[in-house]
């Protein structure tokens, strides 16, 4: 072992403990990698890498994965071809994958069956590989020809990243999930504040976050320009993990006087229901402020917030009230596992019976392909995590994001609303 | 790029704002296929529609910070490839894209002070990072990418390093 010659930051200690390098802020480093997947999109051009390399073999079948998610099920012939060659290689490989009504959202589905655990290094051909953060793991995307080099050699290069710490104080409303504080975030500090850095996340409203929540603000790191959103695994983060882990892992945690390039602090207790406004997710305001703006669509779901705490705050707004007639609300739950909660708790019913359409796990709308693209000229409130233009359709489109209260008000009232305006106070979300 | 690839570099800018994210530079509904040739007609085509139609072998990108936002799709270098520019440059990258763009041995240049109107007339050597805007008149350095990624870049991209470290393990 290296005698170690710095205090860390998280993202170094994890990087240090994976290397035989030094691990130094700024310094490329050679990683072993512990976990390494693509999608039904990034699968394909990834396998015909992986055989330009002269791949034969996966490093571990336990360890690499496909996960079709974004065209699920199939929406043409040609995302069927795709998908059916990355079935194929994955059935040659013996590697993991699932087919729909198996699996899920990638960024929910692997954490949740265990796949990613606290203190790991998880490389996937998607930029929202971040998400693992929330565990206390390093993820980060890459393209499909750097995930084919780690599916064949178990490692890969990563330059090690100056760390922003994120400093939340207080208690944020319980009108505030981890959406409001990551939207609020970005528009602090900007879509690139963190490019090519780890943030790192701490404070009191972080500790009382629950995980569902912790996900979504590390999904979102890459749209500040972050390479990881890392959270130091807490009691609620390791008992998340044992209760699903499908091999051991260790914990990792920074250092008390680890160096970081910069600190922000955001005052939690002050913050108000947020949306981002067209076209990049920093254009944060509250959504009280855009509340003459009417809405064609809403979109709950999505790897940032499709998992139950989501459907839980959609559900209990929700309850006994009815989508506004002009207004389509597509609920996709981000898993199987979710679905399924979400089925037992009466939560589906009680979204058909406000209107809403209910879809089969997938990434649904999120990026344009499937399930609820928009026409030119419309506006959809969306939980998931892009606004950019064309991203959901028609390049005359627009997202406005947030999270799953404000879509759940703004489906009601078929315009951007703030939910108090909606749900009475004292009304219970928790 | 390969040894006996052309390191200078001659072309016409397409000039382009802040934060250009991959979701612009080729949507998702195209990305069904990772062909090049089925990608290129449709780069850039929800902010310049006339880019793909316009673009001549050999021009250039010049855009703003944060350029290749977004998705980590890599079919986004691939369709700027595939469109036939020879080089991209910016005042910043974003990082997946910056990898990708490597990894494919598409030339990005990150040079904080870099001006260009569309159409000025540049020529980039990719050796010194010497940059001319040769309608202005105006002469501009690329930062130097670090040795392991030039390493990687004069190798041809990432897969011809994969392939030479399995060969020299067997």
């Amino acid at each position: 072992m290296l005698s170690r010659s710095a205090p860390r930051t998280l993202a170094e200690a994890i990087i240090a403990s994976h290397s035989a390098d030094e691990a130094a802020s700024g310094s490329i480093c050679r990683v072993n990698v512990d976990f390494a997947f693509a999608n039904d999109i990034t699968a394909a051009p990834a396998i015909d890498e992986f055989k330009k390399m002269g791949g034969r073999h996966v490093f571990d079948v336990k360890r690499c994965a496909i996960v079709p998610d974004h065209f699920t099920p199939n929406k043409d012939i040609a995302s069927a071809e795709q998908a059916k060659k990355a079935r194929r290689f994955a059935r040659e490989q013996g590697m993991l994958f699932w087919e729909v009504g198996r699996v899920g959202v990638e960024h929910a589905f692997l954490p949740e069956s265990g796949n990613t655990l606290p203190g790991e290094i998880v490389i996937g051909a998607d930029s929202h590989t971040c998400t693992y953060g929330a565990l206390g793991a390093f993820g980060t995307g890459v393209g499909q020809t750097d995930l084919a080099a780690v599916w064949v050699l178990g490692e890969t290069w990563l330059r090690v990243p100056e760390t922003v710490k994120v400093l939340f104080r207080g208690r944020p409303s319980e009108w505030i999930g981890g959406k409001d504080m990551i939207i609020a975030l970005i528009g602090k500090i900007g879509v690139e504040g963190a490019r090519y850095k780890s943030l790192e996340f701490h404070g009191e409203a972080i500790s009382a976050l629950t995980m569902d929540d912790r996900f979504t603000m590390a999904n979102m790191a890459i749209e500040a320009g972050g390479k990881c959103g890392l959270f130091p695994p807490d009691e609620k983060a390791l008992d998340y993990a044992n209760a699903r882990k499908t091999r051991d892992f260790t914990p990792i945690y920074p250092d008390e006087a680890a160096r970081y390039s910069e600190t922000v602090e955001i005052d939690a207790s002050s913050l108000e229901p947020t949306v981002a406004l067209p076209h990049l997710p920093g254009n944060a305001r509250a959504a009280k402020e855009c509340s003459d703006m009417e809405i064609d669509q809403v979109f709950i779901g999505s790897c940032t917030n499709g998992r139950m705490r989501d459907m839980e705050l959609a559900a209990s707004a929700l309850k006994g009230r009815r989508v506004h007639d002009r207004v389509r609300l597509m609920v996709i739950p981000a898993s199987y596992e979710v679905y399924n909660e979400a089925l037992d708790r009466g939560w589906i019913k009680i979204f058909t019976q406000a209107g809403a359409s209910i879809c089969t796990p997938s990434c649904g709308p999120c990026m344009g392909g499937h399930l609820g693209i928009l026409a030119e000229g419309e506006r959809c409130v969306s939980t998931s995590n892009r606004n950019f233009v064309g991203r959901m359709g028609h390049a005359k489109s627009e997202v406005i994001l947030a999270g799953p209260l404000v879509a759940a008000a703004s489906a009601v009232t078929g315009r951007v609303t703030d939910p108090r305006e909606v749900f009475e106070r004292g009304e219970s979300m928790k | 790029m390969k040894a006996e690839n052309e390191k200078i570099l001659v072309g016409d800018a397409w000039v382009y704002g802040d934060n250009v994210d991959t979701d612009v530079i080729i949507p998702a509904r195209y990305l069904t296929t990772s062909a090049p040739e089925l990608l290129a007609p449709h780069c850039m085509e929800d902010i310049d529609p006339i880019f793909a139609g316009e673009v001549k072998a050999g021009d250039i990108i010049v855009g703003g910070s944060n350029f290749g936002c977004g998705s980590s799709r890599e079919h986004a270098p691939i369709a700027i490839k595939a469109s036939g520019i020879s080089c991209v440059i910016a005042p910043s990258f974003a990082r997946i894209f910056f990898r990708n763009a490597i990894n494919i041995g598409l030339p990005a240049l990150e040079c904080p002070e870099i001006a260009a109107k569309k159409g000025d007339r540049f020529e980039i050597n990719l050796e010194t990072g010497r940059i001319e805007n040769k309608t202005s008149g105006e002469i501009f350095t690329a930062r130097p990418i670090p040795d392991f990624l030039r390493h990687l870049f004069e190798l041809g991209g990432l897969a011809p390093y994969v392939r030479a470290r399995l060969e020299a393990s067997s």
